[in-house]
């Protein structure tokens, strides 16, 4: 037997003689941590409205919000996964995968023996999101049946799936899904292209995924299960939790996130091509983990990842307004993220430190 | 007698918990120096001293006679103190040699790898440890334990050692390997090299010790030559006089059969062998052995956490044959896994997330969680067991060992189980959380939940169980009764080979 288990300093709560302004000054820069997404937003903002009159207007705010609805949705169902320890990087080909299927129902219909089928955009969206959620259940039975590793099974479905998109149309694009009357299948613009009261029909999208998202994570059991697997799988498993049911279910979240952003980008262009949202799985990872979502699981949120969202798309959209190189704006971007990784950290440890101090 | 190394007056405190206090210990030259004593006793965090790996928070080590600062592991090797920890620090990948010399490889130039020269140099080695036949060339990973402790020594006899403390370095060997083992230690003592020796196995350490030092308690409570002993005179030393005025013992009437395992076979590397038990309601059984005699694998296995080739498990009279952990707690077992951190806690989570982490499904109101629900649940358990927390939505790991073990069984008893699986309830926690732990036991039994409780503490099992199941190499090898049991037949049993020669 070792004695290891004893010797392991305890957590103590030694009396530290801390004056009160310290304490205080840690807490508001906690604060100040947790909040950074919305304070780096909030200094984005400031910073390129003062140097572009453009930049906030109303017109350009509801664009930019556009752009981020389909990285916020996909981001949405990626952090699913982070949160259980996790890592999906076949996003960006499932949406690739779900608008050629979305896009060749629409254009050339569905060949059976007795003739061509054209289905509902209801329907073809509906199938469209089916198809990204069964490959990501494929992606969670490769992850818990045969125990292949998170980031391989994904690296490996990114390849397979903008394959699958590919040979869909041999390599071509599916270029007009107006869809007609007589087949009755009219109105894909409807959810990229449209606005109700002035706020694009996609935006409303996002915020509808995202309110669902918040209370699957916060307010069922589900969702504890999620941050129970990603905090301690070992005592996930002895609590009872099914955790290969967990992590099914968070793989298919994602593929259907997934699909759904596919479908959006597909109809804001009105055109389904094969390469659709390649490496769109990186800004994904991205904002989730500027968001606050810790890689190893276990921590994160998803109105976090929104922001994240958020910063990354009013970041890029601002360095294009005021005309920096498309090659600056690659490494803004990164040093952004890696920014935020730090100062996560550093959170943490303002955390651990603080709650030692008054436990 | 010549003394090598001395410690003086040596203390060590880690946070609030004193694990030394003021101990004075010393080493003979060319002699095989044994140290005995529970799990937290002390002796480990001494070794960790003496190598250099941990500074001592008082007191002063002296090498041969003169006062000596061991800062680091290398200051101490450099000196001649080498250590064989427990937990093997080999790379099963990289051959013998490259495991020799790993870290201080032999060079060609500066830039190469002199490989024939480690290989020449691991064969001498591999001699003197009694293994000509081995080729320095095979991948450790390939070696069984024993040889791959030899090539851990063989580390140590590289750098010229002097003293070489060897934390129970036979807990995972064969009989046969032992006897080598000891074979090696023998020759080294003729060499002139000091042997500090950690064991728990009295049968063994008996045979090659020429000294015997015993802990308890975080001080050093018995020194002596070892051909003054016997093995309950160290045995004595070892639990101390009146463990019984720590512990509460349950005194409830035994009721119907709770738990009834038949025949439970587990293959493994620690196998679990044709263990059959019962537990009835209101009583507390307890499991004592040694490291690596399956105690855990059973448990798991009980828990569903592993999977039995053979054997049946009936709880309350109903064959479970399903074997998954759901399954196992709906029929109404709950465990409390040894190694909290690893197992029990998601540390990430709150104390409420982590105690209502089994049953948080239930307490839900049209799909969504019941906030109200959840919290009053998790403060009536907080309550109940006089769980001391800074705030139900405050991080686990705020919380003290004993806390801690306490989330981890409310959890447990939030299940509604009827027999609780405690594995090691008392390990790493304070005497005082310990005799708190102990009550709970009682008063559980006293409630009607059958009890099973791991422990590796003599005088534990003693005061607390009312039959104890002694297991050694994954069978069950003694069982006694709170009234029949003694030390020595419990020691003897643990490292007994042949089943059930101390049935009562």
């Amino acid at each position: 037997m070792t004695d290891t288990h004893v010797a392991a300093p305890a957590p103590t709560a030694a009396p530290q003689p801390e004056e009160p302004g310290s304490t205080a000054l840690a807490r508001a820069a906690l604060l100040l941590l947790r909040g950074r997404t919305l304070v780096v937003l909030v200094v984005l903002i400031i910073i390129f409205s003062s140097i572009s009159s453009e930049y906030l207007t109303q017109s350009n705010l509801i664009l930019m919000t556009k752009h981020v609805a389909i990285n916020a949705i996909l981001a949405i169902g990626v952090t699913f996964v982070i949160l259980t320890g996790g890592i999906d990087l076949s996003v960006g080909s499932i949406a690739g995968l779900s608008s050629m299927v979305a896009g060749g129902l629409l254009f050339k219909g569905l060949n059976f023996p007795g003739g061509t089928v054209f289905f509902s955009v209801a329907v073809v969206i509906l199938i469209g999101i089916v198809v990204g959620a069964l490959v990501g259940a494929v992606n969670g039975l490769l992850i818990t049946r045969f125990r292949v590793a998170p980031f391989i099974a994904t690296l490996g479905m990114l390849y397979v799936a903008r394959g699958a998109a590919q040979l869909h149309s041999n390599g071509g694009t599916y270029p007009d899904l107006a869809g007609t009357e007589a087949r009755g299948n009219t109105g894909f613009g409807f959810i990229g292209v449209d606005s109700i009261l002035g706020i694009p029909v996609a935006v409303w999208i996002m915020v509808a995924v995202a309110a669902v998202a918040v209370v699957v994570t916060t307010k069922t059991p589900f969702g504890k299960h999620i941050f129970a697997v990603g905090g301690n799988e070992r005592a996930a498993v002895l609590s009872g939790i099914r955790v290969n049911r967990v992590k099914i279910a968070v793989y298919v979240i994602s593929g259907a996130c997934a699909a759904l952003a596919g479908l959006l980008l597909t109809s804001e262009l009105g055109a389904a091509y094969p390469d659709t949202a390649t490496t769109y799985e990186l800004n994904a990872i991205a904002a989730a983990v500027l968001g606050g979502t810790a890689l190893a699981g276990g921590r994160g949120t998803i109105i976090g990842t929104v922001m994240g969202a958020f910063v990354i798309g009013f970041l890029s959209d601002g360095l294009v307004l005021v005309g920096v190189s498309t090659f600056w704006q690659s490494v803004v971007k990164g040093a952004v993220i890696i920014f935020a990784v730090i100062t996560e950290q550093a959170q943490q440890r303002l955390q651990s430190s603080l709650t030692r101090r008054t436990a | 007698m010549a003394e090598i190394l001395e410690a003086h007056n040596i203390s060590k405190n880690y946070g609030g918990v004193r694990a030394l206090k003021d101990v004075t210990f010393t080493a003979y030259r060319g002699q095989v120096n044994v140290l005995v004593g529970e799990n937290g006793a002390g002796k480990s965090t001494l070794m960790k001293i003496l190598s250099g790996s941990e500074q001592p928070t008082s007191g002063e080590i002296l090498l041969d006679g003169e006062p000596v600062q061991l800062d680091s592991p290398r200051t101490a090797q450099a000196r001649g103190i080498g250590i064989i920890h427990q937990e093997l620090s080999l790379f099963p990948n990289m051959s013998i040699a490259e495991n020799l010399f790993a870290g201080r490889e032999l060079r060609r130039g500066s830039a190469f790898v002199d490989a024939g020269g480690q290989r020449r140099r691991a064969r001498e080695v591999l001699k003197r440890l009694g293994q000509d036949s081995v080729d320095p060339d095979t991948l450790v990973g390939d070696l069984p334990i024993g040889q791959q402790q030899l090539v851990e020594i063989g580390r140590a006899l590289l750098e010229d050692v002097r003293v070489l403390i060897m934390d129970e370095p036979t807990s995972a060997l064969s009989n046969h390997e032992v006897d080598v083992l000891f074979e090696v230690m023998a020759d080294l003592r003729e060499q002139d090299v000091t042997v500090i020796y950690i064991s728990h196995k009295l049968d063994e350490f008996r045979r090659i010790g020429d000294w015997v030092t015993v802990f308890r308690d975080g001080s050093l409570v018995a020194h002596e030559s070892m051909s003054r002993t016997d093995t309950g005179w160290i045995v004595r030393q070892m639990v101390g006089r009146d463990p019984d005025s720590l512990y509460v013992r349950n005194s409830s009437p035994v009721g119907d059969v709770l738990l009834d395992v038949r025949g439970l076979t587990v293959p493994g590397t620690v196998k679990v062998d044709d263990v059959s038990l019962t537990v009835s309601a209101g009583e507390v059984v307890g499991i004592y052995g040694l490291m690596g005699a399956g105690r855990t694998e059973l448990v798991e296995t009980l828990m569903g956490m592993r999977k039995a080739s053979t054997g049946e498990v009936s709880v309350r009279g109903v064959n479970e044959p399903k074997g998954t952990v759901q399954a196992r707690m709906a029929a109404g077992l709950a465990l409390v896994p040894e190694d909290r951190q690893r197992d029990g806690l998601v540390q990430t989570m709150s104390v409420r997330d982590n105690i209502l982490l089994s049953t948080v499904a239930r307490m839900t109101r049209s799909g969504l969680l019941n906030g109200a629900a959840e919290q009053k649940t998790a403060k009536e358990k907080v309550g109940e067991l006089a769980i001391k927390i800074p705030g139900l939505g405050a991080v686990v790991t705020a919380l003290s060992g004993g806390n801690q073990q306490k989330v981890v069984l409310a959890r447990a008893l939030l299940t509604e189980p009827v027999v609780l699986l405690l594995d090691e309830p008392t390990r790493g926690i304070d005497v005082g959380a310990k005799s708190q732990i102990a009550g709970l036991m009682a008063e559980l039994a006293a409630q009607g939940f059958g009890v099973l409780f791991i422990s590796s503490e003599l005088a534990g099992v003693m005061a607390m169980a009312d039959r104890v199941l002694v297991m050694a190499r994954g069978r069950i090898t003694a069982e006694f009764t709170a009234e029949n049991v003694t030390e020595e037949a419990l020691v003897a049993a643990s490292a007994s080979e042949s089943v059930l020669e101390g049935h009562s």
